[in-house]
């Protein structure tokens, strides 16, 4: 630790305890910071591609994660070093904004970090670095848009979409049954979809799993599904064109919400409050029955004699229901969330073609289906696998994929992906970096090495030579003046990306060349790392 | 300088070799464990709990060993996930379902030995498993349109699934037994409907199956013991103190007369309510909750049987069988519909007295009443019997039925030995791979009872040979024999879900190429 002495020879005290901190400085600080930032990206490089190996992540609680999604590696990974926790967010920030590519940004952000030192140990200022790859990550953004593709789809085409999800759950250990997954993902997504205004709302998609069956039965719901049952086991199990009041006031005896006290004294204040009590039970029934509803869903629960009473009534209830799943009930069926009794009108019943209850296995497992509603904006995919474990990955495959799509209504260009997009932004950085006068010259000669280090780790885990076919497809590129030469994972026979119709967003693309470029600027600027020292 | 540190400080991570080694040992280790358990001279496991008392389980059941097990390996824990899904979505194969994935990874040991590649043995996993579904569904035989032999599948199954647990002395009575509980169903896989009730004592022919509904409770005092052409009301209500439930109120007095003035009041409406009860023309009245002495006395007087405190599905069961509903408010009696039975009276399983209602209206639920030494064999017994139950009730929905004894096995291992033979490439290898795995599943089953596994494997593989055979491990005589004769046969479902989710958990783990574990969440010692 450097210390500050002042004219009589006593040391300044600068930071507290300063003694008892560490302090990194200066070119070895960086080198730090540059050789935590690999170490991140090194774990995340097996998981790129088609052939990349899963991990195996064991929670403080013990529970078992395996999974090969970026994002959900890095944020289960008990991480401490404050540089590693950077490369999660830019992970995290990837999976927010995009949703697909988060291992893909991790990777590219080791590779700038890996050529950045190279840099540095000749001398050149960080700052330079940061700012030539500044201007290498702007020309690979415009190379990008250079080579894009449009491609066209509608409700009926959905083709084009559904190639696009098959790459990347290519990569993702459901890639068993890739095709039926992506057309459920795409209809999913243009079920919700307002092509009008290029948006989709994601929120109306519910992805549900349960364990049991196989992977095949995965299915596309057109409805709603509650993981309830009715609340009194002899409600009749299933209801043609329902009528739905959806709830949030409970069966239950009014609470206000200012402090009170009724006091009792006398007898007959004891009976009228006991028939009072009987009657209110009786008109919240009666109310819901009045205007014809012919099942009630409800968010809080309901009293024992309040359940008989519906039930007697013959008019089934589901009790407990949360929140969002309400909200998502709510718009599927085209009804309005009533929050008093009074307020209960026929117009705010949702509608519903079909309810039915439906048990799983030998436990007593249901679930409620609420199918043919009024308005088919609300799906939910529903998954099944052998385990839990390949449930909850195949939720977030199908995430990764339901966000491609979205992306693609949103924007409908695409570049091809096996690596070749890279290598082609790679081919036109590096031609571009010889016109630039200046230090900086170098940088964005790094830049374009950094950019290969994509489709070499793809070589390298799909069993490929890497620097060699690398190198090959490289020239490959360059001499026939085509961008959709890749790395054939695979090993299909041929190079050619849009023949092996491996699709990936341009926006996705961009982003990541973006948000690494980013973090790797934010990382070269620190010069000084000052930790307190353990204790 | 050196890499600096990413992970928190007891966090560990395992790379490509070595992880990959930490999950085959502790996924072999798991398989290994449970192995001995497999087939009709399996042996089973004494479990003692770390819990007060240190119960003590003996069972041969997989789920039941491998969900007490304290495991940290996390491949392991993969492997007692797909026995508990095994467990709950069709019952029976939990054992079958670890051994084969065991059996799979040792397979992928020996090939990424040889230098293949995980992704290439897993393609070809998978290859071999589609092609193994396929041998099995074309082999498959169907009785669903014939009623009697139908019912037969059902008891060759059930006997084959109860010959490998504690009940095999007496499978015949108890496959009877389960057989008829499940026809009763109707079709429905609810087994809730079905009551097991266990009551040591006796011996375990002397279960039996009823047809009413055995309630394990007592009659209150001093009421009838004894009721011909019940009408039963089932409740849920409170029958204690029926408190006003309107928030906030309570009782304000200012002299001790007021004081008893509202207690009578309140006892006045309990008797109201009870009036109501015994309004609906009932002689028999069974609630969920606590009924307390005022009420049931007041009961009593009027000649009405009550039964306090039958637990949740009790109710459930009693208004399934008796045709009642369960009801919660007493004020309209016309419409309640109210439950009936023949004969309630009070009898005596052992030691215990017990309320049994016979001559039930509607025929779905029953109760199996099982008897034996011990606590220990009662429980085990009851694990076998829910295993052929669950079995039952799922070869009721889907009738497809197979040989057993090792006879599915070898069909689909000869199917994959074709497949392999004829793909070119390293994949032939995994398929090859997959064949042995499927193989040792016999192999086991004969080393358990103590037969020269390797010579009658071998025979069972010649017999096979031949198109259309029905050979398998006899292990009674020690020899290959005719499974179709011997009536040995197991449910199309079990043996297709032992064949995927042995396969996607065998492939999730052979996926893995690092391991990061975290450290363990510290718990704060109670002093």
């Amino acid at each position: 630790m450097a210390l500050a002495f002042d004219e009589y020879g006593r040391p300044f005290i600068i930071l507290k305890e300063q003694d008892q901190k560490t302090r990194l400085r200066g070119l070895e600080a960086q080198k730090a910071n540059i050789s935590a930032g690999k170490a991140v990206a090194r774990i995340l490089r097996t998981s790129l591609g088609p052939k990349g190996m899963d991990k195996m992540l064991q929670s403080p609680d013990g529970d078992v994660t395996i999974t090969n999604d970026g994002a959900t590696i890095l944020e289960q990974m008990d991480v401490d070093n404050q540089i590693a926790k950077l490369m999660v967010e830019l992970s995290r920030s990837q999976d927010y904004e995009i949703g697909d590519g988060t291992t893909g940004v991790v990777v590219m952000a080791g590779a700038l970090l890996e050529q950045a030192e190279h840099l540095l140990e000749r001398g050149i200022h960080p700052i330079r670095i940061a700012e030539g790859y500044e201007m290498a990550s702007r020309m690979a953004v415009e190379h990008l848009d250079h080579i894009a593709q449009k491609f066209d789809f509608g409700p009926t085409n959905i083709e084009p979409l559904v190639q696009t999800c098959m790459t990347t759950l290519s990569s993702k250990i459901v890639n068993r049954c890739k095709r039926p997954l992506a057309e459920i993902s795409v209809k999913a997504v243009l079920s919700v979809a307002d092509l009008e205004r290029k948006d989709v709302n994601l929120d109306l998609i519910k992805v549900e799993g349960k364990v049991g069956g196989k992977l095949e039965d995965t299915e596309l719901i057109y409805g709603i599904t509650v993981d309830k049952d009715m609340s009194h086991p002899q409600m009749p199990k299933q209801i043609q064109d329902a009528k739905i009041a959806i709830l949030t006031c409970p069966f239950e005896p009014p609470k206000p919400k200012t402090k009170h006290k009724v006091d009792i004294d006398t007898v007959e204040k004891f009976q009228t409050l006991r028939q009072q009590e009987q009657k209110y039970f009786d008109d919240m029934v009666q109310k819901c029955k009045d205007v014809g509803a012919t099942l009630v869903i409800c968010q809080w629960g309901f009293d024992d004699e309040a359940n008989h009473l519906l039930m007697h009534r013959n008019l089934p209830a589901v009790r407990w229901v949360g929140g969002v799943e309400l909200e998502l009930i709510a718009i599927a069926t085209g009804g309005r969330i009533v929050p008093r009794f009074q307020e209960l009108t026929p117009e705010k019943l949702g509608r519903a073609g079909l309810v039915r209850e439906k048990s799983f296995g030998t436990t007593k497992d249901k679930m409620l289906y609420i199918e043919h509603c009024a308005n088919s904006r609300a799906v939910t995919i529903f998954i099944r696998g052998g385990n839990k474990m390949m449930i909850e990955e195949t939720k977030r495959s199908i995430h990764d994929a339901l966000c491609v799509a979205r992306n693609l209504i949103r924007n409908n260009s695409i570049v091809y992906g096996g690596g070749s997009a890279e290598i082609s932004c790679s081919i036109a950085v590096e031609a571009a970096a010889d016109k630039y006068p200046g230090v900086e010259q170098y940088a964005i000669r790094a830049f374009a090495d950094a950019l290969d280090s994509v489709p070499m780790a793809l070589a390298e885990n799909s069993g490929l030579q890497p620097i060699e076919t690398l190198s090959a497809v490289k020239s490959q590129q360059i001499k026939e003046n085509n961008p959709h030469f890749g790395i054939d994972c695979n090993d299909v026979g041929t190079n050619d990306m849009r023949e092996q119709n491996v699709f990936e967003t341009l926006i996705g693309k961009q982003q990541q060349i973006l948000l690494a470029t980013q973090v790797v600027k934010m990382i070269l600027k620190i010069d000084d790392v000052i930790s307190p020292s353990d204790y | 300088m050196a890499i600096e540190k990413i992970l928190k400080d007891d966090a560990s991570e395992e790379k490509g070799e070595r992880a990959r080694m930490a999950s085959f040992v502790g996924a072999i280790a798991i398989t290994d464990l449970v192995k001995t358990t497999l087939g009709p001279k399996g042996m089973d496991k004494i479990l003692q709990s770390t819990g007060r008392g240190h119960g003590v389980t003996v069972t041969n059941d997989g789920a039941t060993i491998l969900k007490s097990l304290h495991i940290d390996n996390p491949a392991a824990k993969v492997l007692i996930d797909i026995s508990k899904v095994q467990d709950d979505e069709v019952g029976d194969g939990t054992t079958s379902v670890v051994v084969l994935a065991g059996e799979l990874l040792r397979e992928a040991e020996k090939l990424v030995a040889a230098k293949i590649h995980p992704m290439t043995i897993i393609s070809g996993y998978r290859m071999a498993a589609e092609c193994a579904r396929n041998a099995l569904s074309q082999r498959v035989v169907d009785n669903k349109e014939n009623a009697e032999k139908f019912k037969s599948d059902l008891m060759k199954i059930a006997r084959t699934t109860l010959s490998s647990k504690i009940l095999s002395q007496d499978k015949e009575h108890f496959a009877q037994l389960a057989v008829d509980a499940v026809m009763r169903l109707k079709g429905s896989t609810n087994l809730e409907a079905i009551q097991i009730i266990k009551k040591p004592g006796g011996s375990l022919m002397d279960s039996f199956l009823d047809e009413g509904f055995i309630l394990d409770k007592k009659i209150g005092l001093g009421q009838p013991k004894r009721i011909e052409n019940a009408k039963i009301l089932v409740a849920n209500t409170a029958m204690d103190t029926d408190k006003v439930k309107i928030y906030g109120a309570r009782v304000r007095v200012d002299s001790m007369s007021k004081v008893a003035e509202i207690e009578g009041a309140e006892k006045e409406k309990m008797r109201e309510k009870v009036q109501k009860i015994i309004a609906h023309g009932i002689n028999c009245f069974v609630n969920r909750q606590l009924i307390y002495n005022f009420p049931e006395e007041l009961f009593a007087d009027a000649g009405v049987l009550a039964i306090e405190h039958a637990d949740f599905d009790g109710i459930e069961r009693l208004a399934l069988v008796t045709g009642g509903e369960i009801a919660s408010t007493f004020d309209n009696p016309e419409s309640v519909k109210i439950g009936h039975c023949k004969l309630i009276e009070e009898i005596m399983i052992g030691e215990d007295k017990s309320i049994h209602f016979s001559g039930v209206e509607m025929g779905q639920a029953c109760t199996i009443v099982l008897r034996g030494a011990s606590h220990h064999v009662l429980d085990e017994a009851e694990r076998s019997l829910h295993d052929a139950l669950c079995v039952l009730s799922q070869t009721v929905n889907d009738t497809r039925v197979l040989l057993g004894g090792g006879w599915p096995e070898m069909v689909m291992a000869k199917e994959v030995d074709e497949l392999a033979r004829k793909t070119p490439g390293k994949k032939s290898h995994a398929i090859e791979a997959f064949s042995r795995a499927l193989v040792a599943i016999p192999t086991i089953i004969a080393d358990n009872a103590g037969l020269d596994s390797a010579d009658l494997v071998a025979q069972l593989r010649a017999a096979h040979h031949k198109e259309g055979c029905n050979a398998g491990i006899d292990v009674i005589s020690g020899s290959v024999g005719d499974m179709a004769e011997l009536g040995i046969s197991e449910s199309f479902k079990v043996k297709q879900a032992v064949l995927l989710s042995a396969t996607e958990a065998a492939e999730m783990i052979l996926r893995v190429d690092e391991i990061i574990t975290c450290a363990p969440r510290q718990r704060e010692d109670r002093m």
